[in-house]
């Protein structure tokens, strides 16, 4: 059995506050988990806002290093990733679509620029691509996720809609047919149908082409819908995990108790 | 009887907090030397009582942000508004947003009016501490002496689940929803009369999510504020909202009381967003619509929603169904339920 992801014993701690009132927070707190090779899977994170979710995100992108443990990509240590090639080889199998589109794009560069680079990029593998390649690519996905690149084309972040922005960020990780997807409340500015295609959308992916997905969610109906395995985070610790499905319709722990009762439903009109 | 027919004649007496008539609002671009019109406000009414939660809701892109952001007016081009006006209703006062100079509107906005953009963390200072944040956005607006204006935002902040540590923290040593909640708590603490607010609640696990609402709430109710909110969440909207406006392509195509909304929706856009909604429990397919939203630089011809429409007719192509009242309080525009010959 091989790992495509394996999260070993990972922490980290925080230094926060001012002079007087320094103080450490223990942001993830010794969490393993692993994903197999040959079984790819949707494994939702789930969990009380600022429990560690998106820092637990960025230590298997290696953006964030780990206080203790190691995080191990198809077996290399992703904190050993130095240089420029090294990088982009893990890039390449490794796509993140971050929280707050917002803020993860930069205001003063249009975001077709962002499309075209990726692809640039990633699409090099048999020989440089043309013009047109790279524009059919980048139009392929963004119709994937119900938009085009003539509506792209040309817009800075603050031209689109918080939608259009975050579907452009699912559009631009798919570009390089990643294996693992690592997406952090992807679709949390979309409306339910659009946000149902786009669910849709990821299960078809693993379904076909073998992609993984770590989705972080507050939703917890979506997460039931696709997801194979959940976990369930508090305060930096995983709190309870399993099959979504039985997970969800049988929660143990006291908070995922609680956090499935505070579920809101229409059915309160 | 009599209680009735007073509370129905101080109903009609009182004027509304906010008027919203017949509003257009265009970001016109330059694209190829052409002026294009990308119409994404598009004749929209409506109007928010004292102490009303209006729900906005709509499908991605649909123009929701730019009718927000046109309401409040923080209108920047190359958005325009390009018809209609929008009037506030302070202390008796009547305040057309559009006839103010922008020192009285920037008045009007600290005293009375507070706004809560979509993803905004970026009113919290990137380079200071949350605590500036606070003293330079509110402490001049509440004349309270420094104890206890620390304390009231101290309460404040742990009603919104958050630890007062959060003020020596720096906006990037926050999680998302921390931030979330820091700009709610800033834009509240003031308790201001009015409330608009676009997607306020997208990074906040529910139990969070819930103590949000509740305070929301409680601002609504001890003081009478009113608020006007965006959310794809039909669920918060279903929980707190009072009435419900949905919006497609640039207008407005249904609004109603919100359990009507949720138990007898007309209008075939409305209808497929309800029925949309996934549950716990549940993983039979859920279909989207099909085809992609439309183009607000180029929107079909007539009813807007008709390439999309299970009962589109034709006249739906031809005509834009008008606005019908089948209650006094629920409207909807659709030549399927008003009957095609009006
Ligand atoms: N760069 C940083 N410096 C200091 N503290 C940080 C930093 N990033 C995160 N933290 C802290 O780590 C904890 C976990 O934050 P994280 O962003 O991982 O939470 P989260 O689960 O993603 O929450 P949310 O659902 O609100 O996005 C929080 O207490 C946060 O304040
Ligand atoms: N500054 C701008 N210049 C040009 N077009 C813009 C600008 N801002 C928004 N738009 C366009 O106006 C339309 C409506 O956008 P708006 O942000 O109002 O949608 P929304 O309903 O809030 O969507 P979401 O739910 O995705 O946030 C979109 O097609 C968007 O691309
Ligand atoms: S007017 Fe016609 S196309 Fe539009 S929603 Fe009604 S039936 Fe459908
Ligand atoms: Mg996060
Ligand atoms: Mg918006």
């Amino acid at each position: 059995m091989s790992l495509i992801l394996d999260i070993d014993h990972v922490s980290k701690t925080f230094l926060q506050g001012g002079l007087l009132s320094r103080r450490s927070v223990e942001a993830v707190k010794d969490i393993s988990l692993q994903i197999e090779a040959e079984r790819p899977e949707i494994l939702s994170v789930v969990g009380e806002s600022g429990s560690g979710k998106s820092t637990l995100a960025a230590m298997v992108l290696g953006q964030q290093l780990p206080t203790r443990g190691r995080v191990l990509f198809d077996g290399i240590d992703v904190a050993s990733i130095h240089g420029r090639a090294e990088h982009r080889a893990f890039m390449a199998k490794v796509q993140p679509v971050l929280q707050n589109p917002f803020e993860a794009f930069n205001p003063l560069k249009r975001v077709d620029r962002y499309l075209f680079a990726t692809a640039a990029n990633f699409m090099s593998a048999n020989g440089r691509p043309t013009r047109a390649e790279i524009e059919a690519r980048v139009d392929q996905t963004l119709v994937e996720v119900g938009l085009t690149l003539a509506e792209v084309r040309g817009r800075f972040p603050h031209e689109l809609s918080g939608g259009q922005l975050q579907r452009t960020a699912i559009a631009r990780a798919l570009i390089p047919d990643p294996r693992l997807l690592v997406a952090d409340e992807p679709v949390s500015m979309v409306d339910a149908s659009l946000r149902m295609s786009i669910v849709n959308l990821f299960g078809s992916l693993r379904d076909r082409l073998g992609l993984s997905i770590i989705y972080i969610t507050h939703d917890l109906a979506t997460a039931y819908y696709i997801s194979d395995r959940i976990i369930i985070m508090k305060k930096g610790e995983v709190v309870e995990r399993g099959n979504a499905r039985d997970v969800l319709d049988n929660p143990q722990h006291p908070y995922s108790i609680a956090l499935k009762n505070a579920v809101l439903t229409p059915e309160f009109a | 009887m009599q209680t009735e027919s007073l509370l129905h004649a101080s109903d009609t007496a009182v004027e509304p907090m906010l008027v919203v008539d017949r509003l257009k609002a265009y970001y016109t671009t330059k694209a190829f030397g052409i002026d294009r019109d990308i119409r994404a406000v598009d004749d929209i009414s409506l109007t928010v009582a004292k102490g009303e939660i209006y729900g906005v809701a709509g499908e991605s892109s649909s123009g929701k942000t730019s009718l927000i952001k046109t309401i409040v007016g923080a209108i920047r081009p190359p958005l325009h508004v390009v018809g209609g006006n929008v009037r506030f209703n302070f202390g008796g006062q009547a305040h057309d947003v559009y006839s103010l100079r922008p020192d009285e509107l920037q008045a009007i906005r600290w005293r009375h009016l507070s706004y809560i953009m979509q993803g905004s963390m970026n009113v919290l200072n990137p380079v200071r501490r949350i605590r500036h944040s606070f003293y330079d956005f509110a402490f001049n607006h509440m004349g309270l002496g420094r104890t206890a204006f620390w304390d009231k935002v101290r309460d404040h902040l742990k009603k919104l689940d958050l630890d007062p540590g959060v003020l020596d923290s720096y906006p990037h040593q926050l999680s998302g929803g921390m931030r979330q909640r820091t700009t709610i708590a800033l834009a509240t603490v003031c308790t201001p009369e009015f409330i608009v607010a676009d997607e306020p609640t997208t990074a906040l696990d529910v139990i969070v999510q819930r103590d949000v609402l509740t305070m929301l709430r409680d601002i609504q109710r001890d003081l009478g504020s009113s608020f006007l909110f965006v959310t794809h969440d039909m669920s918060v909207h279903a929980t707190v909202s009072d009435r419900v406006g949905i919006v497609y392509a640039g207008r407005l195509v249904e609004e109603a009381d919100t359990p009507t909304l949720f138990r007898g929706a007309r209008h075939p856009y409305t209808q497929h967003l309800v029925a949309s909604l996934p549950k716990i429990g549940d993983t039979t397919r859920r279909a989207s619509l099909s085809g992609r939203p439309p183009s607000l630089a180029d929107p079909p011809s007539g009813c807007r929603f008709h390439p999309r429409c299970p009962l589109a007719m034709d006249i739906c192509s031809r005509e834009v169904p008008a606005m019908t009242n089948l209650t006094p309080r629920h409207r909807v525009a659709c030549f399927a339920v008003s009957g095609a010959t009006s």
